[in-house]
């Protein structure tokens, strides 16, 4: 069996089309470079990431994939997954090898594939969406709206076009605690940040209450209470509300947190 | 914030949740000149309420002070419960508070009837004309006109809000005086036409002015109690039928009854909420707006309840085998919008995947056809024989019952016999 071996880049990954393309060498397996060889490796071969061969291929990308395409690729990339790489090779090298568009054809299973993939990450994307609860806190005087999260994929990037668009009047911050990285907003551009002395302002993943502004608790409880009140006793059913909303997310979600009740 | 403004926020939150309404859909806005928010097309939950509502506006009222009576309403004067009224300043500022955290979409602002109805809409209009104006908002706005209100306010909130909503309550006339004393259908079809004439009006003005101010872009929504008085379910759809046939009316919302009121005699004493037929009727809205149905092809003379073990769509098929078997490789994607089993999004993928190629049941199942309903509805490429004829709708209705009677009934005998042919 043929393995290819890359920087575990998206450019890596276009660089090893290239070389699949012009050595005709089909590889079984693509993997970055801490992963395991499998034992009956027949060849291992190393793909050098060079600007004249990434550029290449995605300039035939364009050319052949719709908007739709691309950014399901993107999506799946982003996914974070070992299989992805192999899933966007093998995407690719079909539809480089087709003689028309198949992008749509989803009776294909590589094509089937990266659209459900795509579908997963863009899933998270959107709960980021949904469940991001920004906290204002006190930065130097400066107000600041923080908000932590820890998503199953690397969705992050994928939304903050959106935050910009919607919060272009306040600081802002997201910090994504699984990957150690965010993003800072201030008021005119974005940028993305890592955190020092994290001990201090993150507990367990959730803002350290002693970096809030003064009515930042309030306004949790009020949210709190807004959820109880509006909630109809009569149909209660948290198999129903756990399925649309994730306990995952709970930790960030003041709406769930019982102890508000008593403040 | 003070104390005050939390147990404010819990009773009025508590006098709107009735109010089933909670889409923040139907209209896209871009953040403009570095104001604050943008509404999104397709609408943001934001979280879920313990019965499992989807929270993505703050549903509120003004002021749950009313001056009518209405038998099924928790703010009726006669009910004993405590009152509260926000300033349309204080809620305006809650607004975007909840909003800058991303708690929320925007606003959904209803209120009791204070003074007259045209005093009550002034008042709501103060509060989503300071968003606008002082907040620089962008989000989403749905605001309830109050019943009887003239058409210059109408007008007026129409500038401000994305959607307008007047709420039918109950389907027929009779039924509604019965209940509602204070109001008659006409105190609510006539905001409505207000709307919609307002609505075209703008869209003709906006063809000459490009900046000309839009009105209700979201167009305007409205909802029907169901299961208070004794209209059926063909009486209600009938009705919706041609509540859709307003070039302005977005969606309709179906409250199931919830017993708030326990010592009028003019309601019906109820156990449970009628969620199941609520939900068929949703189930039939959306067989009238996304798969191109007539209304009498759901209910009719012969058909006038929906049937509560199985869904619409499913229902129709029953009743009618004459149009099937749909052949998947061949029919029109109207023909197999109709296969019970395949939804918008399946139909879509089978169109634009069988141009490369025949589909078998493989490649059925995994664009996400449910087998298990369309197989009784539909030929395909390696499978021959026609699965409706040989089965007969008594079985077909047993088999695929929710929550599936057959396969509890029969454990596992049941299903071999429904093993394909290929
Ligand atoms: S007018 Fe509205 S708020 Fe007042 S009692 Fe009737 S339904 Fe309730």
């Amino acid at each position: 069996m043929i393995v290819f071996r890359y920087d575990n880049s998206f450019e890596g990954l276009l660089s090893a089309i290239f070389d699949a393309f012009s050595l005709k060498k089909w590889p079984q397996l693509i993997l970055a470079p801490d992963e395991v060889l499998p034992l009956l490796t027949s060849e291992e071969y190393y793909v050098q990431t060079t600007e004249g061969k990434y550029s290449r291929v995605s300039l035939a990308m364009k050319k052949r994939l719709s908007k739709t395409a691309l950014m399901q690729l993107t999506y799946v990339w982003y996914s974070e997954l070992p299989e992805r790489s192999l899933l966007i090779f093998n995407y690719l090298a079909k539809i480089f090898k087709a003689t028309h568009d198949i992008s749509h054809n989803f009776a294909d299973l590589d094509i089937l594939a990266i659209k459900k993939l795509a579908k997963k990450v863009s899933h998270e994307r959107h709960y980021l969406m949904m469940f991001i609860r920004f906290n204002a806190i006190d930065n130097q005087g400066d107000k600041v709206y923080f908000a932590t999260v820890s998503p199953r994929y690397n969705s992050l990037p994928l939304t903050i076009d959106f935050f910009q668009d919607r919060f272009a009047d306040q600081k802002w911050a997201i910090f994504d605690t699984k990957r150690q990285y965010g993003y800072f907003y201030d008021l005119a551009q974005t940028e993305i940040i890592t955190l020092n002395e994290q001990d201090n302002f993150l507990v367990n993943g959730s803002i350290n209450d002693d970096f809030l502004s003064p009515s930042e608790k309030q306004f949790q409880h009020m949210w709190y209470r807004y959820c109880q009140s509006i909630t109809i006793k009569e149909r209660i059913n948290p198999k129903l509300q756990r399925q649309f909303m994730p306990t995952r997310f709970w930790q960030h979600l003041p709406e769930t947190w019982h102890d508000l009740d008593n403040i | 914030m003070k104390d005050s403004t939390i147990k404010k926020l819990e009773i009025l939150a508590e006098s709107a949740k009735y109010d089933v309404s909670c889409a923040s859909s139907g209209t896209t806005r871009k953040n403009q000149n570095g104001g604050i928010g943008s509404a999104r097309g397709w609408g943001i939950c934001h979280s879920y309420t313990a019965d499992g509502r989807c929270v993505s506006l703050l549903k509120i009222m003004l002021t749950n002070f009313c001056l009518y009576d209405c038998a099924y309403c928790v703010n009726r004067r006669s009910n004993d419960i405590e009152r509260a009224a926000f300033s349309p300043k204080e809620l305006a500022e809650l607004t975007i508070e909840f909003y800058r955290r991303n708690y929320i979409e925007g606003l959904f602002l209803s209120s009791g009837i204070i003074k007259n109805a045209d005093h009550t809409m002034e008042r709501m209009i103060r509060v989503i004309k300071d968003l606008r104006t002082v907040h620089r908002f962008n989000g989403y706005i749905h605001m309830k006109t109050i019943p009887g209100a003239s058409s210059e306010l109408v007008y007026q909130a129409g500038l401000y809000a994305d959607r307008l909503s007047v709420n039918l309550e109950i389907a027929t006339e009779p039924n509604l005086k019965h209940l509602a004393p204070d109001k008659d259908h006409q105190s609510i079809y006539l905001p409505m036409r207000h709307i919609q004439q307002h609505m075209i009006e703008n869209k003709e003005e906006r063809q000459k002015f490009r900046h000309a101010p839009k009105f209700a872009a979201a167009g305007q929504s409205t909802q029907i109690i169901v299961g208070a008085t004794d209209e059926t379910d063909q009486q209600i759809l009938q009705l919706t039928s041609k509540l859709y046939k307003r070039p302005s009316m977005k969606r309709v919302y179906y409250s199931g009854f919830v017993p708030v009121n326990s010592y009028d005699k003019r309601l019906p004493v109820v156990k449970d909420v009628p969620r199941i037929r609520e939900n068929r009727l949703y189930q039939a809205d959306w067989l009238l707006r996304f798969y191109h149905f007539n209304v009498d092809e759901i209910v009719n003379d012969d058909h006038q309840e929906l049937d509560l073990d199985m869904d619409p769509k499913l229902s129709w098929a029953i009743r009618n085998p004459s149009y099937f078997p749909i052949d998947i490789n061949r029919a029109s994607y109207e023909k197999i919008l109709r296969v019970p089993g395949i939804g918008v999004k399946s139909a879509r993928l089978i169109v634009s995947a069988r141009r490369h190629g025949r589909l078998n049941l493989d490649a059925l199942k995994r664009i996400g056809v449910v087998l298990k309903r369309a197989q009784f509805f539909i030929i395909c490429h390696e499978m021959h024989s026609f699965k409706l004829q040989e089965a007969s709708a008594d079985y077909i209705r047993l088999s695929l019952k929710e929550p599936s009677g057959l396969e509890q009934a029969q454990a596992k005998q049941a299903p071999k016999q429904l093993v394909m042919t290929l």
